[in-house]
């Protein structure tokens, strides 16, 4: 047995690059450069600003979920740039893939495949996991989660996968089955190499960390919710929130119970999905699909109740039809668990099987539509602000109706037989998860970073950075729909019809756009963090917000809520402006229980981690001492006793008050000043729309 | 009667419950009954299982303040049944058509 398993000098792409110099090794030289210069910049940079002790002691090892929420927030911002240059390097290489092209098909297949993972997985979930977890205590007036150390472990376990996937780029190869990885082309027999081991110990970590985080979120909106708000009475971005985190439990096992039974097929010899021996590959087919369709779902549910805040806020409105948006969300979330079929219609089942799971499909557009229509009710008449989210919301309007009538389109399975497997599907899953999930995001970054850090987003650069997302969108998706139609299959390394090439071109434009839209967005909270005096809102609400979370200081301190508010209405906040009796002073201070900060989820990152890479190798001494290491951390976790810190009444007493005077020195700004220096957070008394 | 003593009656009957219901199960066979009857006897007997479990230890009954966790078993059944029979539907379907 060798010590290091099968690692080797000859499995990192720098020794491809010396052995057989072309631009198809070059680019996975330049690629892995790339990680290995991101990681040791940041390393020196941390270091020359002296930057470890605040990391470690305020962020790695905080139980607090607004940081832990900031921490997912990071994550999934570094992995959206890696992701949006792999698309934009694919696009490239597509547009010079006439006869050929630069790069070799098996590169392209891992490009293709790490991108699929990571976008899903390492980006949006990260983005909806990060966004609930910093607005969701917040808006229910908790403290915490209900588990913060749970949540902690969560982002450890995430956070590993995406470790793995980063370290593949440098050592070794990544799997080339897509980000799917139907076996049996990922089994031993078709793929013998170390790539899908890469996928499997990437995914089953962030599957149960994904899982935790539902159990957390659910558990929290159920049980910690302040004295008074009923469920009828939660803001609607709680209520997605309620509802993916439920989908999280049930839809996160399947893909994590088959991606293990792949390991096992792969490492010892089973034939779950195998071709022989009476393996099933279809099954795996299923099983992970059960998993992929509510998927979608977890994704765009929280940026549906981005959306509703969004709209209510910045049109000075209540929020039109909230019963029908929480009945369309409930709806949604249940019928998403009947549709998963839809994507392998052309498996071989029946006529019957494939129509039944088809109208569910079609079915599940209609809570959806009753959204929009709710959204832009809510904007009728009401005094629109076009801030960046607005923006985004404008855009999202637009173009993810278009995603969702393509999806219509794709739901009935004879079309589907026409345009499967076609760029045509392409252009449909990003023209609904970039408008819906992506922009739903950055809006909801926009929206709420005053509240968690204390100073606005540069409006000037949001905007440009929302413009070129959308423009860069439509140029580079929606020309895929047109090659798809021309009968242009997916995933192709190259192609010989030379009509593919003016919308290849026009698509490789628009990549380019898109990857201006990603150096804008990081230009914002560049010139943001420059600019955060100018632009500080330290009385905490700076649109005129209507939900609790706007009660508070920004930043919202560690306690959140000097003392738990007690709810009479939905939004409360808004009414209690319009009552004319905010920020009420308090009597009597408590002292206030907080979670201690604990080294618990780092040190599950770092042995997940390891874990993984040693299976991937097959390096077996270290795959016992991580995963030891693992199951002693939690057991040793049992024992501990001092978990918690107490927050003197006195100290909190002392900032609460010193808010309330801050308050009552400041006159406030109309909504027309929101966007100026005049914005310190307070709004003036305005009148009501109803 | 206490509290305490009432708990401690009701986790006992629980305890006999599950002890019968799967004290049928392994009887089954050296009853030695027709192959269909000790389907039947143990499938039954593992849903009243489920039910004696929930009720005596997890301690879900119909009152008010145990609904919320009533509705999350039942929203679990629906969800389970929708993706087992959803499965078994569909796998049958693939193996039919490919005899």
């Amino acid at each position: 047995m060798k010590l290091l398993g099968n690692l080797n000098w000859d499995v990192t792409p720098f020794s491809d690059a010396i052995n057989d110099p072309s631009t198809n090794t070059f680019v996975a030289a330049g690629a892995a450069s790339l990680v290995i210069i991101g990681a040791v910049s940041v390393l020196i940079l941390l270091t020359w600003f002296r930057l470890w002790r605040p990391l470690w002691r305020d962020w790695l090892t905080s139980a607090d979920h607004k940081r832990i929420g900031v921490m997912y927030i990071v994550l999934a911002l570094v992995m959206l740039a890696r992701g949006v240059a792999e698309g934009a390097v694919m696009r490239g290489h597509q547009a010079m893939a006439l006869n050929g092209g630069p790069l070799s098909a098996d590169h392209f297949s891992e490009l293709f495949s790490t991108h699929g993972t990571i976008m899903i997985l390492f980006v949006a979930m990260p983005l909806v996991t990060g966004l609930i977890n910093i607005v969701v205590p917040l808006q229910i007036g908790a403290r915490d989660m209900a588990f913060p150390v749970m949540n902690q472990v969560s982002l450890g376990l995430t956070a590993a996968g995406a470790a793995l996937i980063m370290v593949s780029l440098v050592i070794g190869r990544f799997e080339t089955g897509g980000w799917t990885a139907y076996p049996p082309y990922t089994g031993k027999v078709f793929s013998p190499g170390e790539g899908p081991d890469y996928w499997i110990w990437s995914v089953v970590p962030a599957g149960l960390g994904s899982m935790l985080s539902g159990i957390n979120f659910a558990v929290t909106i159920y049980k910690c919710r302040a004295p008074g708000m009923t469920y009828m009475r939660m803001p609607l971005f709680t209520w997605t929130a309620l509802c993916t985190a439920i989908m999280m439990i049930y839809a996160m096992p399947p893909v994590t119970v088959s991606s293990l039974m792949l390991a096992l097929d792969r490492y010892a010899g089973f034939h779950f999905f195998s071709n022989d021996l009476g393996g099933n590959m279809m099954n795996y087919a299923n099983i992970f699909w059960m998993f992929g369709h509510p998927e979608v779902y977890i994704l765009v549910l929280p940026a549906y109740g981005v959306w509703s805040e969004v709209a209510a806020t910045f049109s000075a409105k209540q929020l039109y039809g909230y019963v029908s948006l929480v009945t369309a969300t409930m709806s949604i979330a249940v019928i998403s668990f009947t549709v998963w079929l839809h994507h392998f219609f052309t498996m071989g089942q029946s006529a019957s099987v494939n129509i039944a799971f088809g109208i569910a499909t079609m079915i599940i557009a209609v809570p959806t539509g009753v959204k929009v229509y709710d959204w832009m009710a809510t904007l009728w008449r009401g005094r629109i602000r076009m801030t960046v989210p607005v923006i985004y919301l404008t855009g999202f309007f637009i173009l993810f109706v278009i995603g969702g009538l393509t999806g219509v389109i794709l739901a009935n399975p004879t079309i589907d037989y026409q345009v499967h497997n076609t760029l045509f599907l392409v252009a449909h899953f990003h023209n609904v998860l970039i408008p819906g999930v992506l922009f739903g995001m950055l809006a909801g970054i926009h929206y709420w970073f005053p509240k968690v850090f204390g100073f606005r987003l540069d409006e000037t650069w949001g905007a440009r950075a929302a413009g070129l997302w959308v423009v860069g969108f439509c140029l580079t998706f929606l020309p895929l729909y047109v090659l798809g139609l021309m009968g242009m299959p997916r995933r192709s390394p190259s192609f010989t019809d030379p009509a593919y090439l003016p919308m290849e071109y026009l698509a490789a434009f628009g990549a380019v756009v898109i990857l201006g839209a990603l150096a804008a967005t990081f230009t914002t909270y560049i010139v943001s963090i420059r600019h955060r005096k100018w632009l500080a809102v330290p009385l905490g609400d700076p649109w005129d917000g209507r939900t609790l979370e706007w009660a508070t200081p920004a930043p919202v301190p560690e306690w959140n809520f000097a003392v738990i508010p007690e709810v009479s209405s939905r939004d409360a906040f808004a009414l209690e402006k319009e009552g004319g009796t905010p920020y009420a002073p308090v009597s009597r201070y408590a002292d206030i229980t907080l979670p201690r900060r604990t080294t618990m989820g780092l040190t599950v990152c770092v042995a997940t981690t390891g874990t993984g890479f040693a299976l991937v190798w097959h390096i077996w001494w270290l795959v016992i001492l991580c995963f030891t290491g693992l199951l002693l951390t939690m057991i040793a976790r049992a024992f501990a006793t001092n978990t918690e810190q107490i927050i003197p009444a006195a100290e909190v007493a002392r900032q609460h008050r010193r808010w309330l005077d801050a308050i009552a020195q400041n006159t406030g700004i109309t909504r027309d000043a929101e966007c100026t220096s005049a914005n310190r957070g307070l709004a003036a008394p305005d009148e009501v729309i109803r | 009667m206490s509290e305490e003593r009432r708990e401690r009656r009701s986790y006992l009957i629980g305890t006999l419950l599950s002890i019968l219901l799967t004290a049928i199960a392994f009887a089954t066979i050296p009853l030695d009954l027709p192959r269909g009857g000790t389907m039947l006897l143990i499938g039954i007997s593992a849903v009243l299982q489920v039910i004696v479990q929930l009720r005596f230890f997890l301690h879900i009954d119909l009152s008010r303040q145990k609904r919320e966790d009533l509705q999350l078993i039942l929203f679990s059944l629906l969800l389970l049944g929708i993706m087992a029979g959803g499965t078994i539907w569909i796998l049958t379907n693939l193996s039919q058509r490919m005899m």
